[in-house]
C-alpha cells in the first residue's frame, strides 16, 4: 500500500515539477508509437480494405496469417529486428539498431497486423451493405475501396486507436531493439521495466500510472468520438 | 460531355438464372425498348428482383444472352437501380446526393445545382445535413430516387420501391416517377401494388416461379391477361 501511495506522490511531483527526464521519456514514447501508429495505419487500412472487396485464390489463407500475425510475440519480432539490423545482418548497414527507428520498425510490425484485422472486419461488414449499390454505380475498385475506407472512418480510427494502446504499453521488442540507452531509446515501458529491476518503485509507479493515463486518455477519446458518431455529429 | 448512345433495346435470348442450384429465372426471352413503362409483377419469390438485377448486370445469365443497343457494361452507365431497401450511405443527404456526381467528375458548380435540385424534387431540402440512415422509410426512398436520377440515366429499375409505404408517401413517389418519366427516364417497376400497376404501366411483365408467363400492354393484361397464373393473381386467387 506504502508503494502505492508512494508511487502517486511521486507521479505528481514529477508531472507538476515539469521534471525534463521523464518529459522526454514521455515525448519519445509518444514520438515512437504515434510514428508507428501512422505508417502502420498508412499500410494496413488500404490492405485491410482491399483484403475485403478482393476475391482471389489465396484469401482465406491471406486473412488467416493476417490473424494469426496478430498473435506474434512482441519479443520474438524484437528478436527478428534485431538479427536483421545487427551489424552484421542484411540491413546493417544502415546502423539503426539501438536508435528510435528500429523501435519503429519493430512496432509497426507488431501492430499493422492488428489494425489490418479490425480494417477488414470493419470493411467486410461495410462492403456487404454496400455492395450491390457500389456495383450498380459502375465503381472502379479503387473509388470502392475509397468509399469503404470513408465510410468506415470511425471504426478505423478506433483501430488505429488499439494499435496505439498495443504500441505504447509493449515492452519486449522495444527493449530488444532499442537497448533502453538513457536519452536516447528510453521509453515509458522500459524506463518502468530498469527503474523495478533497480527496486526504485516508487519511479517506476510513478511512469506507470503516466502510461496508465495516456492509454485512458486514448480509450476515453474512442468513446467520446463513438458518442459524436452516435448523435451523427462527423 | 459526348451526348451518351442510346441504350435501348435489351434484347434477351432464352436466359436462365441459377444460384446453388436453384433455378431463379427459367428461359427468359424478352425485347425492351425505352420508350414504354414497364411493371413487373408476380407472387413472392417468382423472380422479379431476379429479372431486374438481371437486367442491370447484377446477376449472370447461366444459359443464353442479354445484349443491350451497347456494350454491357458501357450500358450500366446509363442505367440506375433502386433496391428493394434503399441503400444509404452512411454519410449526410447531400453527400448521398453528390456521391455518383464525384464518380464521373462532374464539376462542383454543376454538381450543386443538381444537388439543390433533387433536393427540393424530393422535399428533402432542410434535410440535407442530416445522416442518411436518420431518414425515415419514405424519405430514403425518395432519397434513393434521387441519387439514382442524379445522373440522368436513360432507364431507372425500381424494385418495389413503395412496399411498407403509406398512401401519401406512394403518391410523392409515383409523382417523382412522373417527372422521371418526363424527363425521358424509360421506368422499369416491380410491384404487388395493383393500383400502383394500373397508375404506371404502359405493359406488364408477368411472371411466376421464375417462369416468364406474359408480357402484355397495359390495356390488354388489366382487362383480360393471356396467361392463367396472371388471371388467378389478378382475380386474388393463389397462383398455381
Ligand atoms: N442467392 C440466392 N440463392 C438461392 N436462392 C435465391 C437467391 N436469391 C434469391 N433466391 C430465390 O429466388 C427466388 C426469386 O427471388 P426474387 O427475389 O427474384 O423474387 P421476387 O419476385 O422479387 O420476390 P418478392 O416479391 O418477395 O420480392 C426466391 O424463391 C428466392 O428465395
Ligand atoms: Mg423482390
Amino acid at each position: 500500500m506504502n508503494d502505492i501511495w508512494q508511487g502517486i506522490v511521486e507521479a505528481l511531483r514529477l508531472v507538476f515539477s515539469f521534471d525534463a527526464d521523464l518529459f522526454e521519456i514521455v515525448l519519445r514514447s509518444l514520438h515512437v508509437t504515434v510514428t508507428a501508429v501512422v505508417i502502420a495505419s498508412a499500410i494496413a487500412l488500404p490492405l485491410g480494405a482491399w483484403l475485403a472487396v478482393s476475391r482471389f485464390r489465396m484469401r482465406r489463407f491471406t486473412i488467416a496469417t493476417l490473424n494469426a500475425l496478430m498473435g506474434l510475440p512482441p519479443v520474438v519480432v524484437g528478436l527478428m529486428v534485431y538479427i536483421l539490423f545487427s551489424r552484421s545482418g542484411p540491413f546493417g548497414v544502415f546502423g539503426l539498431l539501438f536508435t528510435p527507428t528500429a523501435m519503429i520498425i519493430a512496432q509497426v510490425i507488431i501492430i499493422t497486423p492488428l489494425i489490418a484485422s479490425i480494417t477488414h472486419q470493419a470493411i467486410r461488414d461495410l462492403w456487404a451493405e454496400y455492395h450491390d449499390l457500389l456495383i450498380s454505380l459502375n465503381t472502379t475498385k479503387r473509388q470502392r475501396i475509397a468509399t469503404l475506407i470513408w465510410d468506415s472512418r470511425r471504426s478505423l480510427l478506433t483501430a488505429s486507436l488499439a494499435g496505439f494502446g498495443r504500441a505504447i504499453g509493449e515492452v519486449g521488442a522495444i527493449m530488444i531493439v532499442g537497448g533502453n540507452i538513457d536519452h536516447v531509446t528510453r521509453v515509458l515501458t522500459t524506463a518502468i521495466a530498469l527503474e523495478t529491476g533497480k527496486g526504485d518503485f516508487a519511479l517506476a509507479l510513478g511512469l506507470g500510472f503516466i502510461l496508465i493515463a495516456l492509454a485512458f486518455f486514448v480509450n476515453m477519446t474512442i468513446h467520446i468520438l463513438s458518442k459524436t458518431e452516435r448523435e451523427g455529429r462527423w | 460531355m459526348s451526348h451518351p448512345s442510346n441504350i435501348f433495346p435489351l434484347k434477351i435470348d432464352g436466359v436462365h438464372v441459377r444460384k446453388r442450384g436453384k433455378v431463379l429465372l427459367s428461359d427468359i426471352s424478352l425485347a425492351l425498348g425505352g420508350d414504354l413503362t414497364t411493371v413487373v409483377m408476380g407472387p413472392n419469390g417468382s423472380g422479379k428482383t431476379t429479372l431486374m438485377r438481371l437486367m442491370h448486370g447484377l446477376e449472370r445469365p447461366r444459359q443464353g444472352s442479354l445484349q443491350w443497343a451497347i456494350p454491357n457494361e458501357q450500358a450500366r452507365s446509363q442505367q440506375s437501380f433502386v433496391f428493394q431497401t434503399p441503400i444509404m450511405m452512411r454519410r449526410r443527404v447531400s453527400e448521398n446526393l453528390r456521391y455518383p456526381l464525384k464518380l464521373i467528375a462532374m464539376p462542383k458548380q454543376e454538381a450543386e445545382t443538381l444537388v439543390e435540385k433533387w433536393l427540393s424534387l424530393t422535399g428533402l431540402s432542410g434535410k440535407e445535413k442530416l445522416p442518411a440512415q436518420f431518414l425515415s422509410g419514405g424519405e430514403r426512398q425518395k432519397l434513393a430516387i434521387a441519387r439514382a436520377m442524379i445522373t440522368k440515366p436513360q432507364v431507372l429499375f425500381l424494385d418495389e420501391p413503395t412496399t411498407n409505404l403509406d398512401g401519401q408517401s406512394t403518391k410523392e413517389i409515383e409523382a417523382l416517377l412522373a417527372t422521371v418519366k418526363a424527363d425521358g427516364t424509360c421506368v422499369v417497376v416491380s410491384t404487388h401494388d395493383l393500383g400502383q400497376a394500373k397508375r404506371l404501366a404502359d405493359q406488364v411483365i408477368f411472371l411466376n416461379k421464375g417462369h416468364m408467363c406474359e408480357m402484355t400492354a397495359a390495356s390488354q393484361f388489366f382487362k383480360k391477361p393471356l396467361s392463367r397464373p396472371a388471371q388467378q393473381y389478378l382475380d386474388g386467387e393463389i397462383v398455381e
